[in-house]
């Protein structure tokens, strides 16, 4: 499977949770919000642990493939 | 070329305006973002004040909070309470803790919480309206509105809240505690969360402590050494802060006091006034060393070479006054547009509460401002006391009157 991460920008608070917890799957843009690093990934727990730290769930994570949502828990 | 003027001792002298940098700070702000200062014990650190090398060392895993609990090293006789807690944890170790609670903290179930926070905001300021002025505004509400939601959250009586106002005093000290004096208060705090542990655990509620015990007992998902220093956690951080956030906000309102006529006119611009006034106010105490990181390795920082081992000191709430971010940093302006700062930090650290702090804000506004008119404090702000020794400036009291209706 293949995951497609999206930032919900109009949710965004710039806690930086994803980009502290990790920094090798999300960035600042230049307007201090978060952004995925690739859009495309294999499963990671590193972006999973990241979406569910989210203070504002503004991580999507949905299958590519059918567009269905991730389920976030363990 | 001068020579090498020595490195200024931190933390700083008390700064004339409590919420605001004081004049020595004001001078790194201005010359370097990112400087030598030597500590109390002697040993030197690189305090930094610039917007983008705080959010850099906060963010880049090559600051470690970790190491700054390695074995042997000082601090601030915090070790005990320190070294097992979130915030002395680095990912993925912290990651593991921390996402069992994210989920009591999102916005929305936040935002679930608010008329239950509105409803206590309303008791605390109808027992004000029923007692004498001047009043306590500290003790009658600011400590009052965050103890009361943070035991509704946990699940723990509010009528201890005196029993965890004194540990809490003790546990957020500074360097001039005795190891001993948090120790004492850190294994009184072990006691009674255990035995709050022990009651839920025969008959959970629908409360937090509840939800990591099933946490460690369902799902093995965290150790009972882990389970009580949470519970601990949340209880220590709950409150204090956002009491003191409340109490220097009005101080800081009631010293502009065209801004504090704007928002009283205007209610709907509370949001953006709490954002402005997290932005704006400094609640550290005067004794307060930041939250420290050691590189991991020799890292660059603002053009600065630090080397390995060394330790670094990121000051958030400095960093909001930070010229080249916000246009007229020292001005507080409660319509300031929105734009990110640094107020609940940032990083994997950024404060697990930011949300319920905003919101507990925003009702204990919307409530002091609405319903106690021409409310002002009574003494000038020099006359204003701090508790000696703390993390968090804690005001011994904050006299204020109001009007009649």
């Amino acid at each position: 499977m293949t995951w497609r991460v999206t930032v919900d920008t109009g949710l965004c608070i710039s806690s930086g949770m994803c980009v502290g917890t990790a920094p090798t799957r999300f960035r600042f843009d230049e307007s201090g919000h978060s952004s995925p690093v690739r859009e495309l990934t294999e499963p990671d727990d590193q972006v999973r642990d990241a979406a569910v730290s989210c203070p504002v769930e503004a991580i999507l994570l949905t299958d590519a493939e059918t567009g269905h949502p991730v389920t976030l828990d363990d | 070329m001068s020579t090498q003027p020595e490195a200024p001792r931190f933390p700083f002298p008390p700064s004339p305006v409590p919420y605001s940098p004081g004049p020595e700070m004001r001078e790194l702000m201005a010359k370097c973002p990112v400087a030598k200062v030597r500590l109390p014990d002697d040993s030197m650190a690189w305090l930094v004040t610039g917007f983008d090398e705080t959010r850099e060392v906060t963010i880049d895993q090559r600051y470690s909070r970790a190491l700054v609990f390695a074995p042997g090293r000082q601090v601030y006789g915090m070790e005990a309470a320190l070294a097992v807690s979130l915030i002395a944890m680095d990912p993925p170790a912290h990651t593991r803790l921390r996402k069992l609670m994210a989920g009591a903290f999102t916005d929305k179930r936040i935002q679930a919480l608010r008329p239950e926070v509105t409803r206590i905001v309303d008791d605390l300021i109808d027992a004000m309206l029923a007692g004498p002025r001047p009043a306590d505004l500290s003790r009658s509400f600011s400590l009052m509105l965050p103890a009361s939601v943070i035991c509704a959250l946990l699940g723990v009586p509010i009528a201890d809240v005196d029993l965890f106002h004194e540990w809490s005093n003790a546990l957020s000290g500074d360097w001039s505690r005795s190891g001993d004096e948090i120790a004492e208060a850190y294994a009184a705090m072990i006691g009674y969360m255990s035995e709050q542990i022990a009651r839920k655990r025969k008959a959970p509620e629908d409360d937090l402590i509840s939800v990591l015990i099933n946490a460690r007992d369902s799902g093995d998902k965290l150790s009972e050494d882990e389970l009580v220093q949470l519970c601990i956690q949340l209880l220590a951080a709950g409150y204090e802060t956002t009491a003191n956030s409340i109490n220097m906000s009005f101080v800081a309102l009631c010293q502009n006091p065209g801004e504090l006529a704007r928002l009283r006119a205007d209610p709907e611009l509370i949001p953006a006034a709490v954002e402005e006034l997290v932005r704006y106010v400094i609640i550290s105490g005067s004794g307060f060393i930041p939250m420290a990181r050691i590189t991991r390795e020799e890292v660059c920082l603002g053009g600065v070479t630090i080397p390995a081992g060394e330790t670094v000191l990121p000051s958030f709430n400095v960093a909001n006054r930070d010229p080249a971010v916000f246009d007229d940093p020292d001005r507080l302006d409660v319509g300031r547009a929105p734009k990110a700062h640094l107020g609940f930090g940032v990083g994997a650290h950024h404060c697990l509460g930011a949300q319920l702090a905003r919101m507990e804000l925003q009702e204990a506004f919307r409530g002091l401002l609405t319903r106690l008119p021409g409310l002002r404090m009574t003494v000038p702000m020099s006359e204003l006391e701090f508790r000696a020794g703390q993390a968090i400036a804690s005001m011994r009291e904050l006299p204020v009157t109001w009007d009649d209706a």
